[in-house]
């Protein structure tokens, strides 16, 4: 059965990294919508639903990738978001979802640091949407 | 208040009592200080029960008797330096031979309080331990935050001069697995992307380069008379291809001949920031007006320009090192985010000032005062 392409947004200030994002990603066989930053990634989650958004951290506000899971959570509940930042590299401050302090303000489903191969990138992406198609399945089946 | 805890322990009742009637409601404070401090007291009668009392909750201050009936004082304050403690301790004894001095000094007692003692000669003493540890303790802070900041600005450095070797491998990445098709023209995009990373690695590098060499001390070698339209001019002068590209008029007023003494290189590294700040965050065909004038001693140099401005919050962050303002405007201009940290540094070497006025879409004016003889120059 052949599924159609899955739409990733991705959003992130530095150009260069789009630029080559979007082909790896593209050669993965994704569709790859890309934002410039914040302002622009909040007009793409207005347009269309992404299957999966990737937002950078801080890119016009130092916390532009939080307001964008909050704001992407709060119109599509069941799209993956994933944070991706070298904020740990560039402030020398670290943190991550890892308990439930941070989950209760962090809407993010996974918050990974910068520096990841599109390869690894591309199996994130894949694990979350495969846990996001596992939670469907199981309401499909009707308990 | 901050409650400091001072542990008292002697084998005479009298003293103890002593201790904590004079002390319960005494209170010190400096000027220095923030904050004033009041004291807790806690009494043992034998160095076994002060060690119990010790391991407990370390008190800051402990007023210690050397005679005791058990383990005697000088083993307590073995004990205390074993444990590498902060505590400060004096001494308090009737028999305050010099052997015992030598040795609890070597021990890490910071004073001694001989006895009988008057309530003033107590709270003399704990003046003193209280001044010291206030002193021990701002001075471990302040190293801390010495290191703190020295981490970070490496942290951030080491990723400022990652990121763009990170663009660039990525467009080798794309070209060596012929991602973008098999001509050389396919990757045009990406070569010029590489070398525009690579010269803002460079410039990069040669602000880092400004920004570490500056000290007052290596200055004050080079200091001359300088005027400064001269240097202006010249700082004009090499922006001035970048501005004619983008139809930027550059004016220079000034009425007076306007003079001070400095080090060349520094006022040159300010102006040439300065400078290129107004015309890179300027509008094509707007205008960037630079005025000298004499004041009060002082120059003062201010570089208006019509440019995109700056809000408040962009302004109040703008001296801080790495930062650059990042919006839709200012999308499509490179640069170090070091320019205006230096620019800071040496007008603080100088004892002058910098300050900035701005508005979105206005344009912005930064104002230059650098006395026209340098602090330490006329001595």
């Amino acid at each position: 059965m052949k599924t159609e392409r899955k739409i990733i947004l991705l959003a992130d200030d530095d150009s260069d990294y789009l630029f080559q994002m979007k082909i790896n990603l593209e050669k993965f066989g994704f569709n790859v919508i890309i934002a410039e930053g914040q302002k622009q990634a909040e007009i793409a989650i207005n347009e269309l639903k992404p299957d999966i958004a990737i937002f950078d951290l801080m890119m016009e506000n130092e916390d532009s990738g939080f307001i964008l899971s909050y704001k992407c959570k709060e119109k599509y509940p069941d799209v993956p978001v994933m944070i991706v930042t070298s904020v740990a590299a560039q402030t020398g401050y670290s943190f991550g979802i890892t308990n439930e302090e941070e989950k209760k303000w962090i809407k993010a489903d996974l918050y990974l640091e910068k520096g990841l191969t599109a390869d690894q990138l591309c199996n994130e992406i894949n694990k979350l949407l495969s846990v996001k198609n596992g939670k469907a399945n199981s309401i499909g089946i009707g308990r | 208040m901050e409650k400091l805890t001072v542990l008292v322990l002697d084998d005479e009742p009298g003293i103890r009592s002593g201790v904590t009637r004079i002390l319960k409601d005494y209170t010190i404070s400096y000027p220095f200080m923030d904050d004033s401090y009041g004291f807790e007291i806690i009494e043992a009668s034998t160095g076994e029960e002060g060690i119990t009392i010790i391991n407990e909750r370390t008190p800051d201050i402990i007023l210690l008797d050397n005679k005791l009936p058990g383990i005697q004082g000088i083993d307590v304050l073995e004990y205390i330096k074993e444990r590498n403690s902060e505590i400060m301790v004096a001494m308090i004894t009737s028999y305050a031979s010099l052997e015992v001095a030598v040795k609890a000094t070597g021990f890490g007692a910071c004073d001694f309080i001989p006895k009988p003692f008057t309530p003033q000669e107590l709270k003399s003493s704990i003046d003193n331990l209280t001044k010291q540890l206030f002193l021990k303790r701002i001075t471990k802070k302040l190293k801390q935050e010495g290191r703190q900041i020295r981490f970070q600005f490496l942290s951030v450095l080491s990723h400022e001069l990652k990121t763009p070797l990170t663009a660039i491998e990525g467009y080798l990445n794309l070209m060596k697995d012929r991602k973008l098709g098999d001509q050389l023209d396919d990757y045009t995009v990406a070569l010029n992307r590489s070398l525009e990373r690579i010269q803002s690695m460079r410039n990069l590098i040669l602000d880092l380069m400004d920004f570490t060499k500056v000290s007052f001390e290596k200055s004050k070698e080079k200091f001359e008379k300088i005027n400064l339209f001269d240097l202006v001019n010249m700082s004009v002068g090499s922006m001035q291809p970048y501005a004619i590209q983008r139809n930027i008029q550059i004016k220079i007023h000034a009425q007076q001949p306007v003079e001070i003494i400095a080090n060349p290189d520094d006022i040159e590294i300010i102006l040439n920031n300065l400078i290129s700040n107004a015309v890179k965050f300027n509008k094509d065909g707007g205008s960037v007006d630079i005025t000298l004038i004499n004041k009060n001693g002082s120059a003062i140099v201010s570089i208006k320009d019509s440019g995109i401005g700056m809000s408040a919050d962009e302004v109040a962050k703008l001296f801080r090192e790495f930062v650059r303002i990042k919006n839709e405007k200012t999308r499509n201009i490179t640069g170090s985010g070091l320019g205006l940290s230096i620019v800071k540094k040496i007008t603080e070497i100088y004892h002058g000032d910098i300050n900035v006025k701005s508005e979105p879409d206005a344009g912005s004016c930064f104002t230059l005062t650098i006395p026209k003889q340098p602090y330490d120059f006329e001595k």
